[in-house]
């Protein structure tokens, strides 16, 4: 089926694959883009002129579409760690329901981490995800388990994953504690091409620790979780990489001390790539004593002109892993984003049922539930300056295709026409009962945001609109 | 000693027993002592102290919480603690019952919030609870209409532990402002540390923490003075000093914490008899500090571990003085939420 092909013009065109920042327009047409260019002056691009003009030539004249004001395109966003929960876990979130959720976050690419149940650890679960995942709101790339069942004992069949459709090999939920389990799968996966995905947890350090082991963590009587259990680990690792050349990528680093590390880890020339969440790189671990402060908190109250009001204490959607750490580490993660050490931001979007998270902080699950509030959250730093757009956006893009090797993330001519419309001045106010997520846990729960996902495109069909939306 | 209580400067904080409840803090909830002025305890505290008087006559009975059902939830076991509520609570009027959580179906999994549902919807007007999680006063608030008061929650807070402590030494020193009180034990697991860290620092006194590194809070002395007094602004003094020599140098207090024999299985002391040899308060040890500390202890003690048994039963043991208060303690603060619900058969 041919639809007419479309031109969007825009006064923001942002796609660092191409280095692209300014008033332009994209061309869509078969699901591709043909053409993604800046304006010349009040004129369209060469690229973008030539393309319409082909177009008239073969008989299908491009519809023009101008967007408001203000309004960015970029690419569809690609995020490397999300968790669809299906199968097994349905009522916590269902490959539907997460794609719809990605496709109101600007997300059109997700990699899904197979801690699900049963665990993607053979071709029959990896195409289970595949099959179910047809005709969603986003594409779903899943990532495969490290071991049979994430068991920390036995590699899964890595070489008929990898031939199924993984992207790339994760314990996530867990680390691989046995060292030399996670020197056989560097081993065994190197030759596929394919990244081994660390979730950096001591597990002996960390113990049953339910936030960040500090000031916080005395004062509310919650056992912590010493930032050395993240970056042990990570150690530990790189040194694995180190004698064996395997692709590495460190999942949502939290600590100044990892970022350091990852830092020293390129410098020496190891395959390794690390991501960070929205939620590390804004909150703090006060907000689970109800006091909100970091560069979120920050930013708001800078745009506002009024600090955010205190939350709830011992609110368990600030429950996460690895958890909320200090304003230092927040700037530290900032600090590696802003300089390359830290290749992409990720969401790891937990989603968990209500009564997951409504009891006690010890009691409640881990995680939170991100795409929708993802890009509000993050463009509060963009607003006021501690983060250029171009950057954000490449971390969103670009950065994170480049680094596992994925083609997504780019608006160059010949890619699909996956990408996200957004007003980056747009204010509205976070309410998780109106999230396309099952899961409602975020801590941003009636917090004013400015910056709103317009419209998301798939494949050149608008998989979600705002102006349909509640 | 009425109106003019909250002008004076905390130096000359000291207790005064309050035949009137007019003038106790305004509060709903008594779930921690983190954002009490200094005012709020000792008004709570002049009003258990004629508390003391009220117990002294068997007969007598108030009634402030005339027609309210007082329900203690106890997710961890403590019969001492539990009597002493329920003791408190008819003193003052209430009807009273008991839900322990292991007789209940929270053994089929009942969550939190249904149990408390549950409560409300039999007619408990007062949820004293007791959990082994931090926290899980604060999201009972959440889900319970009435007032949740505070019997201990993990490691975080046991309020009415901290005020009978006060009560027990405002009545033996008039004010405790500038007193050098030294808490050892098992500091990290301590609810009754914490909670007796917000209210001693906000009477003024200087809190000493003595405890091997492995059950020393992290950045505890930073954690607390950072956070100043509220209504006076002045800093928490509070230090640590794990050389139980050392710390009890000038000391007027000592209270020593209970030390449960898991810590050791858990890795975090290699035995018990290490602990008390540096640890143990021997009559030895008291005697270092001139004139002869008091000492306290929340019960229940492990004589010959923490605490000798000559030292919990010489003359400057407070141990028997701290349960007695306890009832009158936890009257004033019962009376305290009974005030601020309002009139009985009003919707809150």
């Amino acid at each position: 089926m041919t639809t007419q092909p479309i031109l969007l013009r825009s006064a923001r065109v942002v796609d660092p694959s191409q280095a692209l920042d300014g008033p332009g327009a994209v061309v869509i047409a078969d699901g591709r883009v043909l053409a993604c260019g800046l304006a010349a002056g009040s004129e369209l691009g060469p690229n973008v002129s030539q393309a319409l003009a082909q177009l008239e030539a073969d008989g299908r004249p491009a519809r023009t579409r101008d967007l408001p004001p203000g309004w960015v395109i970029a690419p569809g966003f690609l995020d490397l760690h999300v968790h669809l929960r299906e199968p097994g876990f349905e009522a916590k979130e269902t490959i539907a329901s997460g794609t719809a959720a990605a496709a109101r976050g600007g997300f059109t690419t997700i990699c899904c981490m197979p801690n699900t149940q049963p665990v993607i650890d053979s071709r029959a679960t990896l195409e289970y995800v595949l099959h179910a995942a047809k005709g969603a709101l986003a594409r779903v790339l899943p990532i495969a388990a490290i071991s049979k069942g994430e068991n920390g004992a036995e590699l899964s069949e890595m070489a008929e994953l990898a031939e199924a459709g993984a992207v790339a090999f994760s314990d996530d939920g867990r680390p691989v504690s046995n060292s030399r389990l996670m020197r056989h799968a560097l081993d065994y996966a190197a030759p596929l091409g394919l990244p081994i995905v660390e979730h950096c947890q001591d597990a002996e350090l960390v113990g049953d620790g339910v936030m960040h082991e500090g000031a916080i963590s005395t004062l509310l009587g919650l056992k912590g979780w010493p930032a050395a259990g993240e970056t042990a680990m990570l150690a530990r690792d790189l040194e694995l990489v180190r004698s064996t050349g395997a692709r590495y990528h460190a999942a949502h680093l939290s600590v100044a001390g990892a970022i350091e590390l990852v830092r020293a880890a390129k410098r020496d020339g190891l395959p390794v790539s690390a991501e960070v969440t929205p939620h590390h790189l804004l909150l703090t671990d006060a907000w689970v004593a109800g006091e909100r402060t970091g560069p979120l908190a920050d930013a708001l109250t800078e745009l506002y002109g009024e600090p955010l009001p205190a939350g709830p204490r011992y609110d368990a959607n600030t429950k996460v892993n690895p958890p909320l750490r200090t304003a230092a580490d927040c700037a530290a993660l900032l600090a590696g984003l802003r300089d390359g050490t830290i290749d992409a931001i990720a969401t790891d979007h937990a989603p968990h049922t209500v009564v997951d998270k409504e009891g006690e902080y010890g009691e409640a699950a881990f995680g939170i539930s991100g795409f929708e509030t993802a890009l509000a959250a993050l463009l509060a730093l963009v607003h006021t300056g501690k983060l250029p757009m171009a950057t954000l956006i490449a971390a969103l893009t670009v950065r994170p295709a480049a680094a596992w090797n994925l083609n997504a993330g780019t608006l160059t001519p010949g890619a699909l026409a996956d990408l996200v419309i957004f007003d980056p001045d747009e204010e509205w106010t976070v309410d998780p009962a109106h999230f396309a997520s099952k899961g409602q846990n975020t801590p941003l729960a009636g917090i004013r945001l400015r910056g709103r996902v317009r419209q998301t495109w798939l494949g050149g069909q608008i998989v979600y609109d705002a102006a349909n939306a509640s | 000693m009425t109106e003019t209580l909250e002008t004076l400067a905390t130096e000359k904080l000291a207790l005064f027993p309050e035949e009137s409840n007019a003038h106790l803090p305004h509060r709903r909830h008594l779930i921690d002592l983190d954002d009490w002025t200094p005012y709020e305890v000792q008004r709570l505290l002049d009003r258990a102290a004629y508390m003391r008087d009220v117990l002294a006559d068997p007969t007598r009975r108030l009634e402030t919480l005339r027609g309210r059902l007082a329900v203690t939830l106890f997710y961890e076991n403590s019969t001492r603690t539990r009597i002493s509520f329920e003791l408190a609570a008819k003193k003052l009027g209430a009807d009273v019952t008991n839900m322990t959580a292991a007789a209940s179906s929270v053994t089929k999994g009942e969550s939190l919030r249904d149990t408390v549902e549950t409560l409300q919807a039999l007619g408990a007007n007062i949820l004293i609870v007791r959990s082994s999680q931090s926290g899980a006063p604060d999201v009972i608030t959440r889900y319970f209409r009435g007032a949740v008061v505070n019997a201990g929650d993990g490691w975080r807070g046991h309020p009415t532990q901290a005020l009978l402590d006060a009560l027990t030494l405002q009545l033996r020193f008039g004010t405790l402002a500038n007193r050098h009180i030294v808490i050892v034990g098992d500091i990290l697991h301590s609810r009754v540390a914490r909670s007796n860290i917000w209210s001693l620092t906000a009477l003024g006194a200087e809190v000493v923490l003595c405890a091997p590194p492995t059950l020393t809070p992290p950045n505890v002395a930073d954690a607390y003075t950072s956070r100043p007094v509220p209504g006076t602004g002045a800093q928490r003094r509070v230090t640590v000093e794990p050389r139980i020599e050392r710390a009890l140098e000038g000391a007027d207090v000592v209270m020593a914490l209970r030390l449960q024999r898991e810590r050791q299985q858990a890795g975090l002391l290699p035995s018990l008899r290490e602990y008390t040899m540096r640890y143990g308060l021997t009559m030895e040890r008291l005697q270092l500090t001139k004139p002869c500390a008091l000492v306290l202890h929340p019960g229940p003690m492990n004589e010959g571990i923490e605490i000798d048994p000559d030292v919990a039963h010489s003359a400057y043991s407070l141990v028997e003085e701290q349960v007695t208060n306890g009832v009158a303690t936890r009257m004033a603060a019962l009376e305290m939420i009974g005030l601020a619900m309002g009139t009985v058969g009003t919707a809150q």
